[in-house]
């Protein structure tokens, strides 16, 4: 379906990360956020607040980051497409709502502008800390998806994908900036709402007595409808069966489970995302995400210019993580090269992928700064061939 | 061979409102949740409201398996935030009736800075409060509401801190309908259930409910009946009381009836009156298929 023209700026802009991903919010149809004050993602929901009055929705800030993530379930099942922004702390505080989310698959959209931490950290500085959290962070078992945009104009584009991937598999999707991402104003191209794909939210033609709102598809997905639709649907937290139902049954849980991890597990191939340069003929491979990947395509530049074989994969959809790929490449390649702002994260899968087949070296950063792409250099040539690396 | 008269089948009024399918429920043998919920379905009758447009919102807890009993859209939310999740589906659809159901740990505890919120913006929120005293789920923990001298798991030598004295939170917060009554009080509960529905704004009714299970038996109080008992005996109807002067200390008089019936805008009133004021013509407006599209 194509986006609703109202919503969307159609034209070449010069936008910073945070701006370009309020406008992939208003293009993908979302017209309902809720946030509270935190840097550097503020300036996402300051433009929404701005611009959603004209074109018709609501911003609300909420009292604190628990509040605005559960007001989007609400939003959400009263018909609206919904989205939220934070940073880490207030990340950490979405947690609840995140695993609330996956169990009652409330579609819907969480954005961080990622900065240094732990704790309140270096909040006007990037970091890329909160990679694990987006997987992991909420307890229980569950599957999301987590995109990784390195531009403005990926804040734009992704922030559509972003949408588009929570209608389809009505999971919580995370669009994982980084503060210099966020920050970094470039041309932003918007196109026309007709070369926007929109995926529509999946409500049921069933008839009252038919429908079951936890009734998956061939998909593992099932249907919904709005409350106020008439069905007098129940939904609940809590482990539950096909009509929405309380279960304290083992089983009621592992088919519950089971389906939540593999609505997202059995399309990885449709989900998985990622761009390559070079890496067909790579003896070294750089794995970099967001404001990295860009300085470590320097690094490959500058590789290949010293006749070094180097090549760049960068993960656009980050979780599912492309790990058919990785392993592909770990067949034939000499050694990956992960650099990241934080101390080890989306190392470890590679790791895990890898799985021994060729060296995997972190180049952690801390946070509060990007790499340098001497460093980044000098990992992949001291793991070139030895006569290259002379 | 003996007589045997059988009686004619009569359905039960409140049937009609509730998820017969998942009865017997959870509550024990004398809790007042079932009777507030009774209330609540007679009160549903009396609105004459369509309850397709009815939407109960709860936490977690004793109370909030109230969502998963009512014959109606009900979401059962995380401890603490049905209030935030009512918000967004009332800002969203304001055609719904939004009915927040839950109980005093989760909505005044865990949930506490999203009920003065709500209050102060003066969000057309219904919500519905039973106040135990006690965190029954779990297994009877002291909570912001346990009366000073109470017996609980958590406060095995007595409670000492001061508890919340709900109506003058809820009036201070901005509230524009405070009510407080217990569950032997059926009639009036059910008459504040029907006036808040029938009303907008921010609405707050206190129902005081046994946990004969925990609070009763632990404070050696008795069952519900004695409850019940304490309730009637103990009571005093004062409509339009300073909200400031009703707390209620352990086994001490119980001031009920209606404390506050107010007018004030609420939020999304506001919220058009502002923007169109600023944005005129270019308001795009709030609701309706802008949202629900």
């Amino acid at each position: 379906m194509e986006a609703d023209p109202v919503g969307v700026l159609t034209g070449i802009h010069f936008l910073d990360g945070d701006q370009a991903c309020c406008e992939g919010a208003l293009a993908a149809g979302c017209r309902f956020a809720a946030g509270y004050p935190i840097t550097p993602s503020t300036e996402v929901v300051e433009r929404f607040a701005q611009r959603v009055p004209q074109v018709g929705g609501i911003f609300v800030q909420m009292e604190d980051e628990l509040a605005s993530s559960m007001a989007l379930a609400g939003a959400v099942w009263a018909g609206a497409k919904a989205f939220t922004v934070t940073s880490g702390p207030g990340f950490s505080l979405m947690m609840e709502y995140v695993g609330y989310a996956a169990m009652t698959e409330t579609p819907c959209v969480i954005v961080n502008v990622q900065r240094g931490g732990p704790s309140t950290g270096l909040p006007t500085l990037p970091a890329q800390a909160d990679m694990m959290q987006a997987r992991w962070g909420s307890h229980g078992d569950y599957q999301i998806i987590a995109l990784s945009p390195n531009s403005p104009q990926e804040c734009f584009d992704l922030t559509v994908d972003a949408f588009n991937f929570a209608e389809q598999y009505r999971v919580p999707v995370f669009v994982m900036m980084d503060e210099c991402v966020g920050h970094m104003t470039e041309k932003v191209v918007i196109p026309s709402p007709s070369e926007i794909e929109i995926v529509p939210r999946r409500f049921t033609r069933l008839p009252h007595d038919k429908y079951l709102p936890f009734r998956a598809g061939v998909d593992g997905v099932p249907e919904m409808v709005r409350a106020g639709d008439g069905y007098g649907i129940h939904v609940t937290g809590l482990t539950h069966d096909e009509r929405g139902y309380p279960s304290t049954s083992a089983e009621t849980q592992r088919q519950l489970v089971d389906r939540l991890m593999n609505k997202i597990r059995q399309h990885t191939d449709e989900i998985v995302r990622y761009e390559e340069n070079a890496v067909e003929d790579a003896d070294v491979v750089v794995i970099a995400y967001g404001i990295t990947a860009r300085v470590a395509m320097h690094a490959v530049q500058m590789a290949r210019e010293r006749g070094v074989a180097a090549g760049l994969l960068r993960p656009i959809v980050v979780w599912p993580f492309p790990e058919k790929r990785i392993r592909e490449l770990a067949a034939r390649t000499r050694a990956f090269v992960v650099p990241e702002i934080n101390y080890g994260q989306i190392v470890n899968e590679v790791e895990r992928v890898v799985a021994g087949r060729a060296p995997v070296q972190l180049i952690p950063g801390a946070g509060g700064a990007v790499h340098h792409p001497e460093d980044i250099l000098e990992a992949i040539i001291s793991h070139a061939s030895a006569e290259v690396a002379k | 061979m003996s007589l045997t008269v059988e009686a004619p089948v009569q359905a039960n009024p409140v049937e009609a409102f509730v998820r017969t399918e998942r009865i017997p429920h959870v509550w024990c043998p004398g809790c007042g949740i079932g009777t507030t919920v009774n209330c609540f379905s007679r009160a549903l009758q009396q609105s004459k409201l369509d309850l397709e447009k009815v939407v109960v919102v709860s936490g977690i807890g004793c109370t909030g398996r109230v969502a998963g009993y009512v014959k109606l859209d009900s979401f059962h939310t995380t401890h603490g935030r049905a209030i935030p999740f009512a918000t967004g589906m009332k800002l969203v659809n304001p055609e719904l009736t939004v009915i927040v159901y839950s109980g005093d740990g989760d909505l005044t505890a865990i949930g506490g800075n999203h009920f003065i919120h709500a209050a102060r913006r003066n969000l057309d929120l219904k919500v519905i409060c039973v106040n135990n005293f006690i965190y029954g789920m779990t297994g009877g923990q002291v909570a912001p509401t346990t009366p000073v001298g109470a017996i609980c798991t958590t406060t095995p030598y007595g409670s000492f801190d001061e508890p919340f004295n709900l109506p003058f939170l809820a009036e201070s917060a901005g509230a524009t309908y405070v009510a407080r009554w217990t569950a032997f009080h059926v009639r009036q509960v059910t008459h504040a259930m029907t006036e808040m529905m029938r009303k907008k704004g921010f609405c707050f009714l206190e129902i005081l409910s046994p946990c004969p299970t925990l609070y009763q038996r632990r404070n050696r109080l008795g069952d519900g009946l004695e409850a019940m008992k304490y309730y009637k005996d103990q009571s005093v109807v004062r409509h339009g009381a300073n909200t400031k002067e009703i707390a209620i200390s352990f086994q001490g008089p119980i001031v009920v009836g209606k404390f506050i019936d107010i007018e004030r805008p609420v939020f999304l009133e506001r919220m058009n009156k502002q923007l169109t004021r600023t944005l005129d013509a270019e308001y795009a407006g709030c609701v309706g298929e802008n949202v629900c599209g």
